[in-house]
């Protein structure tokens, strides 16, 4: 992409040898591009064999024929309905619960004045050195406490506070102009409203990257909703996948029909989002 | 917090953290007036930082100092739990395990590297493409992904050890055969991290400046020469931010092992991690005090890990 907008090079130093390079980079590029696919690939295939060409010792590259029936199986003999709308549940409480907590209290660390600011934010950006397992059990003896096992709250309760999401946040609203929020607060307009109306749009770059990142961590994370559900109809998909294999035995072509279903919706709209992902994921900060 | 471990964490020297708020200093002309607007804002995330984050943290460092009955109630114990921990040979294996999965994860730095100055060619075609297909195993769920390892790593039927046989090496149990697992796991582990790194690097690369590499071929300077005198030196910062963020990531791995190698899987007490032994004594055999102990140990090493990664940092790397 930026490839296009570097100023072409003068003619004289187009020589044989960054002809030859480009080469050398289109076959190392392809070559290592298709390895990094070949398991997606062989997951398409697999997905779409008998079971008895996926055990085969002699790998058949192409089923005899297209077994669609695998997917269907999915959804028929599989807790996969009820385990994807708890993944798309989840994933969207959690992402609207971060991007409204983490943007007030990002703002109001960045821009206002209070007794104690200075302790607070350095007490909740110190939660971002210390691993996840460091809390877990006492998570988890709270929400059982609270009677919230194999419920959506159970899962989504902790996830939905951020101290990284409201690190990226306040660093967003720092780097803002003050000018257009003197003026409003001039005009006479609340704090609610400066902070809807004027820096809520303005951030809306650094929104994208906390969606991006809470809702990739929040459609993949296995652990926590590992521990706090048992029942397979309230698990969401990673925990209902890592836990199918003993389920079904070995009828692997749905196995890998599952996984296929289950990691698709998050690839597709990744594509499609790709620039933003791939700028989001590069951490700004870097020199 | 792997995903957000995984995902990108704050740079450890972003300069937008040292540089304050213009006109937030004490006795502003404003001084006063947010009066209880602050608090309106801050309260929702802060209750739950406490109840969820700042508690619960304090909490298990009261449970490692105790033991839990098996119908509940727990006693205090005193340094019990740390005691056992200490000459558990577990302990010993998990962070072994740990450490071979991180080596081998950290290989893939100098191929992302490489893979990043590829992609940063000026004039290449189809760039956009392939940082796409570099990029997918990342966000890709871990436990998914899993399930077709599984199959490619199959002692039986799998195409590794089809590939493998075809040139003359008989494949092992990869899942099932300790020793293998881990290394097998971490190749998955290294795959899904490459894309990761790839992108860091790649935007690290972008502020190099093209001048440097065109005076540099002027000069007569091959491909490899320019690589290492001129990529890699500019690049350090990147490279020890991406060190940094997977060595954290590597030490937290859990979904990989537990989905490639299944609850049942005979290799698997030879195979754990810090965090699976984690979750092994908490959640499996229900020693929750234990367990507690063992995420203490967990926090200790990996604030180790990272304070010996910043100590070391300033013999290689470039700081301007």
């Amino acid at each position: 992409m930026t490839d296009r907008t570097v100023s072409p090079a003068p003619r004289a130093h187009r020589g044989s040898t960054r002809g030859g390079s480009h080469v050398v980079a289109h076959l190392v590029l392809s070559v290592g591009g298709f390895l990094m696919m070949f398991p997606f690939l062989w997951q398409i295939i697999m997905s779409l064999s008998t079971n008895a060409e996926v055990q085969s010792v002699v790998p058949h590259l192409w089923p005899a024929a297209i077994q669609w029936h695998n997917y269907a199986a999915v959804f028929d003999r599989l807790s996969f309905l009820p385990q994807l709308r708890t993944s798309v549940v989840i994933t969207l409480i959690r992402v609207g619960a971060q991007v409204l907590l983490c943007t007030l209290a990002g703002y109001a660390f960045a821009r206002m004045r209070f007794r104690g600011r200075g302790v607070l934010l350095g007490v909740t950006l110190s939660i971002l050195m210390v691993p996840s397992q460091a809390f877990l059990i006492s998570q988890y003896q709270i929400v059982q406490g609270l009677g919230w096992l194999d419920t959506v709250a159970g899962i989504v309760a902790p996830g939905l506070f951020s101290a990284f999401g409201t690190f990226l946040m306040r660093t967003a609203f720092l780097n803002m102009p003050l000018e257009l929020e003197e003026a409003a607060q001039l005009d006479g307009a609340s704090p609610v409203r400066v902070f809807w109306s004027i820096m809520l749009p303005l951030a809306r770059p650094t929104i994208s990257v906390l969606v991006i990142t809470s809702s990739l961590w929040s459609w993949n994370e296995l652990l926590w909703p590992l521990v706090v559900s048992t029942r397979q109809e309230a698990m969401p998909l990673p925990a209902g996948i890592a836990t199918l294999v003993s389920n079904l035995d070995t009828d692997y072509p749905v196995v890998m029909a599952a996984s296929m279903l289950a990691m698709a919706p998050i690839l597709i709209l990744f594509v499609l989002l790709q620039r933003r992902v791939i700028d989001g994921l590069a951490p700004s900060g870097l020199k | 917090m792997w995903a957000q471990a995984r995902a990108p964490a704050p740079h450890p020297r972003n300069p937008s953290l040292t540089r304050g708020p213009r006109g937030c200093g004490a006795g502003g002309p404003q001084r006063g007036r947010d009066g209880a607007w602050p608090w309106l804002f801050v309260l929702p995330l802060l209750s739950g930082i406490v109840v969820f984050y700042l508690w619960p943290i304090v909490q298990t460092f009261y449970f490692s100092f105790t033991e839990w009955g098996v119908f509940g109630g727990s006693t205090w114990t005193g340094l019990q739990n740390y005691t056992r921990l200490i000459t558990d040979p577990d302990l010993y294996r998990s962070i072994g395990n740990t450490l071979i999965y991180t080596v081998i994860v950290l290989l893939g730095v100098p191929v992302a590297i490489y893979i990043a100055s590829l992609l940063n060619t000026p004039r290449l075609r189809f760039a956009s493409f392939y940082r796409v297909l570099f990029f997918l195993p990342y966000i890709a769920m871990p436990t998914a992904v899993a399930m077709v390892w599984r199959m490619i790593f199959n002692g039986d039927f799998g195409i590794l050890n089809y590939v493998l046989a075809r040139v003359g090496i008989d494949g092992p149990y990869w899942t099932s055969t300790p020793g293998f697992a881990i290394v097998a796991v971490a190749i998955v582990g290294l795959w899904s991290s490459l894309g990761f790194a790839i992108i860091v690097l790649g935007a690290g690369l972008k502020t190099i400046p093209p001048e440097l590499f065109e005076a540099a071929e002027l000069d007569g300077a091959s491909p490899w020469r320019r690589f290492t005198s001129i990529t890699v030196p500019l690049l350090t910062p990147s490279i020890f931010f991406v060190v940094i963020v997977t060595v954290i990531a590597c030490f937290q791995v859990f979904d990989l092992l537990y989905a490639i190698l299944g609850s049942t899987n005979v290799a698997l007490p030879k195979s754990m991690t810090l965090v699976y032994f984690f979750y092994q004594e908490g959640f499996v055999n229900n020693q929750k005090g234990y367990a507690s102990a063992i995420a203490m140990a967990i926090f200790l090493v990996i604030g180790l890990a990272t304070l010996a990664q910043f100590r070391l940092q300033k013999r290689w790397v470039n700081s301007d």
